[in-house]
């Protein structure tokens, strides 16, 4: 208990950045997602290919790989100086787009077709046949799944500690420093990511539950 | 095509082909980019590439590349027995087995792989003074959190069969160990063969977590080779290298599990019980996959 107590503000700056990092990263990858999937059933043959090569490259790379680049690799680029917060967040965007576009495009792709040629018959336009018709029904099967990639986004944060140390996972090494119980004090750390993932997968489950579709 | 978009018309087919090549033009000169920012970096002199050519460095990529097959097999042996395991104790009818089971493998999925190892490595060697190797900490990491992944896939597998097939076994007097052995089991793990190599991917992908504890895999390697000063220090050129072994080995095993499911997709459309629903089993693999 005095791991946790004498060093709750190491936790709680920790826990911060971890959160910080989640929710830049998630917002940034539904955009980058959501584009990905816009592509990947476009009628364009160029943009699906894009979209179709890109999520299998980046579905098959270890995020690990991911953060070696962005931590060791683009500062050689040279193009512009980002801060260690910045590259993180783009890393597990870049990651983390390629499986919200799957999940999204396997959504749409579960709306039977005869639903979007009906309201096409119905004289509904593009804009209406997508909010009207295909969405609504498209959103229900998403969002469980969605829901699930960001769990595991919130955890691969994580990841961002083994190059640097401004989140949870980085924790460890500053009660090393300080000669505290370096095992009691991971467990904290893990104890504190409980805390964070079991309500989401609580509401997960229930979305699933309640959302789930029969056709 | 998709269900958003209608046969195009002539109007619609002008369009496309309009998009089609300012995406064509967008995608190459973000290429381009890249490739005269590398250029620009001195990445293409050969002096960084130069490394390639050595023997002692072909060797120690060779080595780092055992050591990441090995952690791999090691740990998917023990990850599938982990998860056999664990299913069959969350499937069991007495709460005192399947309370705790359903506790572990509900625990092992919510704490992120890299504290786990961190725990293992660190914690244990620091604070409990168990001395534990970094390969250790590794395999039995991924064991661990892919092991209760794989549980939880099993047990969908199982869930997941008409109940008739279980009704009529026990109809026909088995007991509940001959019901799972010979019907229930074999049904599951072929319906669910696609997703357990799936999760196999993510198995080998994860064993590059063992660069943050210094185990000598690809990565670390890679680190090693790229802060050489002799080198010319091409870190660039290294990971491009450690990326496209990854990519094809991962690309490998998931070509392999996409097989696999074509497959299984084939034959169930041909058995008239079980009418194909090929959108809900894509989107239990969607499901049951981790990034």
């Amino acid at each position: 208990m005095n791991v946790l107590l004498d060093n709750l503000g190491l936790y709680g700056s920790a826990f911060l950045g971890t959160i910080e990092l989640f929710v830049v990263a998630a917002i940034g990858s539904l955009v980058g997602g959501l584009l990905l999937a816009a592509m990947r059933v476009s009628p364009v043959p160029v943009l699906r290919a894009f979209g179709t090569g890109y999520v299998n490259i980046v579905r098959n790379t270890p995020l690990t790989l991911v953060f070696f680049f962005f931590a060791f690799a683009y500062p050689r680029l040279a193009i512009v100086d980002l801060s260690f917060f910045t590259r993180a967040c783009m890393a597990l965007i870049v990651y983390t787009s390629a499986f919200v576009c799957e999940v999204i495009r396997s959504g749409v792709n579960t709306v039977p077709v005869g639903q979007a040629e009906a309201s096409r018959a119905l004289g509904f336009s593009f804009g209406q046949t997508l909010s009207a018709v295909v969405m609504p029904q498209a959103l229900r099967s998403v969002v469980p799944p969605l829901t699930n990639v960001q769990i595991a986004l919130l955890k691969n944060t994580t990841i961002a500690a083994g190059f640097s140390v401004f989140e949870a996972g980085g924790i460890y090494q500053r009660l090393s420093e300080q000669g505290y119980n370096v095992l009691i004090g991971l467990l904290w750390v893990a104890v504190g990511f409980l805390i964070l993932v079991v309500p989401l997968t609580l509401l997960q489950r229930r979305l699933e539950r309640s959302w789930s579709v029969a056709r | 095509m998709t269900v958003l978009y209608d046969v195009p018309g002539p109007r619609a087919r002008t369009r496309y082909r309009l998009l089609g090549v300012l995406g064509t033009l967008a995608l190459l000169a973000i290429f381009g980019f890249v490739i005269y920012r590398l250029a620009a970096a001195g990445q293409f002199s050969p002096r960084v590439w130069e490394w390639i050519q050595y023997k002692a460095i072909q060797l120690l990529l060779l080595d780092a590349l055992w050591n990441t097959l090995r952690a791999f097999a090691v740990a998917a042996v023990l990850s599938l027995i982990f998860g056999a395991v664990f299913a069959a104790g969350r499937l069991s009818d007495h709460a005192w087995l399947s309370r705790p089971a359903t506790a572990i493998v509900e625990f092992f999925r919510a704490i992120p792989l890299l504290i786990l190892i961190f725990i293992l490595f660190f914690g244990l060697t620091q604070g409990a003074g168990i001395q534990i190797t970094a390969f250790w900490a590794v395999v039995l990491g991924l064991m661990l959190y892919n092991g209760s992944v794989l549980a939880e896939i099993f047990r969908a597998g199982v869930a997941s069969l008409p109940r008739g097939q279980s009704e009529a076994a026990y109809g026909l007097g088995m007991r509940k160990s001959q019901v799972m052995t010979y019907v229930l089991l074999p049904q599951a793990v072929r319906a669910m063969l696609p997703t357990i190599i799936s999760q196999l991917v993510v198995v080998l992908k994860d064993t590059a977590l063992g660069f943050l504890i210094l185990y000598p895999e690809l990565l670390y390697q890679a680190r090693f080779l790229g802060s050489q000063g002799q080198l010319g220090s091409p870190i660039l050129p290294v990971a491009i290298v450690i990326a496209a072994i990854y990519i094809s080995m991962c690309l490998l095993l998931s070509s392999l599990a996409n097989y696999l499911e074509r497959r299984t997709r084939r034959t169930r459309r041909i058995d008239p019980a079980a009418p194909a629903d090929d959108t809900a089993i894509e989107m239990e693999q969607i499901r049951a996959a981790t990034p």
